[in-house]
């Protein structure tokens, strides 16, 4: 496995490759985002208690869901920096932060919409709600970190720290809502995949989320790769490589 | 691996780790304020391995399912009270004068914040809706749990009150036919 990873840690292989798998994600990506949302929001039926309120869930679940998934993406990228010290993943961190961020606040902000009118109240300090706002707080604080430091080498170390122990983070927003009692209700779809059950949400209102989750994570991931090829292109314009790839994309035009 | 990533890895490791446990640690020991609510069965018989009991005229929450038959509207205001159940037999009995939230129904979950005023009635000043994580179209519900959604803003033009005891009777027969009960489905607190 080594053998294969290796060659990214050369930043040219990385935005090679991130030029080559970018069409795959936001083509699909955003598809499927038109898809998920015209039939969650126009040809899924309402829900029997929440009529229509419910349709934010298309929005929410997605959004939360990788919120989650690309912290971890970003811790993982922060481990490289500490322990391989590979510059790449450096500028990975800084890549995904703030797509992470939007994602967190997306799922906050839809939450408190949809909580006025379903539950009574925008906002409640419960432990699943007040988790999430710890998310929001641990991508701005990496963000923060990172460029607090004069010396960028060193606000990527700092900020990686923090990215990783943030994944303590993970698990409590996860399971708060089962080892506390909150306000927020548990989970429809990730229990029952863990458990192999059914979830308990009708089909023809599971298939347009499953959708959704799908497209966030396929456009989600597109903006990173933009961000990340960016981020490379920024530091290495000096390089040769670069160079090249600059004269021939001016050439072209 | 080289020795140095090897030493830094290890580091790393040692750091998560102990920030995770101390992380733990310290929810655990907070575990009774981290709970947004107290049940009905904790009101009763107290809370945690201590059972500490509420005070009277302490401010609380309390989280539990509505008991169905038991909501009792005043005349003309907008005074309502009901009882809340767990999964245990005690009842508590929740006063509020205000508007309830569009998924307040019997045999629905609820949180409500107010002052404990005696050991089993609590005068609410908020009424928030605790719904479950199941999702299924007005039909599903009507034929699966015997459930008609009406919001609370509706029950008026409903006839809530005057339909309600053959609605009762309506629901109670399609449970027995579905073998479901409108208190029985999944909810663990």
């Amino acid at each position: 496995m080594w053998r294969w990873l290796h060659p990214y840690a050369k930043p040219e292989a990385t935005y090679q490759l991130n030029q080559r798998i970018l069409p795959w994600l936001a083509v699909p990506g955003l598809i499927l985002l038109v898809i998920g949302a015209v039939w969650g929001l126009a040809f899924a039926p309402p829900d029997y208690q929440q009529f229509d309120s419910y349709r934010i869930i298309f929005v929410h679940v997605p959004s939360a869901l990788w919120s989650m998934g690309f912290y971890m993406g970003m811790a993982i990228a922060g481990l490289i920096v500490l322990v391989w010290q590979i510059r790449t993943a450096e500028w990975a961190l800084l890549a995904i932060a703030p797509v992470g961020a939007v994602l967190t606040f997306i799922s906050l902000f839809t939450g408190a919409v949809w909580g006025q009118p379903m539950w009574g109240t925008w906002w409640i300090w419960d432990a699943r709600l007040t988790a999430q706002l710890i998310l929001l707080f641990l991508y701005l604080g990496v963000l923060a970190l990172y460029a607090a430091f004069e010396d960028e080498r060193a606000g990527a170390k700092a900020a990686s720290v923090l990215a990783l122990i943030g994944v303590v983070n993970i698990p409590i927003i996860h399971f708060s809502v089962y080892w506390w009692n909150t306000l927020h209700q548990q989970s429809t779809i990730t229990r029952a995949v863990t458990r192999l059950e059914k979830p308990s949400i009708a089909p023809e209102m599971a298939w347009p989320l499953y959708i959704s989750l799908l497209a966030f994570l396929l456009v989600s991931s597109a903006l990173v790769v933009m961000r990340l090829n960016n981020e490379i292109l920024k530091r290495e314009v000096r390089r040769p490589w670069a160079q090249a790839l600059l004269l021939k994309n001016s050439s072209k035009t | 691996m080289n020795p140095r990533r090897k030493k830094r890895l290890a580091l790393t490791s040692v750091i998560v780790l102990a920030a995770a446990m101390v992380t733990g640690l310290v929810l655990y020991a907070l575990s009774n304020q981290i709970n947004l609510f107290y049940t009905p069965t904790e009101i009763v018989e107290g809370r945690g391995d201590a059972k500490v009991l509420p005070e009277v005229g302490q401010r609380m929450r309390v989280g539990g399912l509505v008991v169905p038959g038991s909501v009792q509207r005043h005349g003309d205001t907008l005074r309502v009270s009901f009882n809340l159940i767990d999964l245990g037999p005690a009842e508590i009995t929740v006063e509020y004068e205000g508007i309830l939230p569009d998924l307040f129904r019997e045999g629905q979950g609820i949180v409500a914040q107010g002052v404990l005023v005696a050991p089993d009635r609590i005068l609410a000043s908020e009424v928030l809706a605790r719904h479950d994580e199941e999702y299924m179209p007005a039909e599903l519900a009507r034929i699966l749990k015997g459930i008609e959604h009406v919001p609370p803003s509706q029950w008026q033009n409903a006839d809530y009150n005057r339909d309600k005891d053959s609605r009762d009777e309506e629901q109670e027969e399609e449970q027995e036919n579905n073998g479901y009960n409108s208190t029985g489905y999944n909810y663990d607190l």
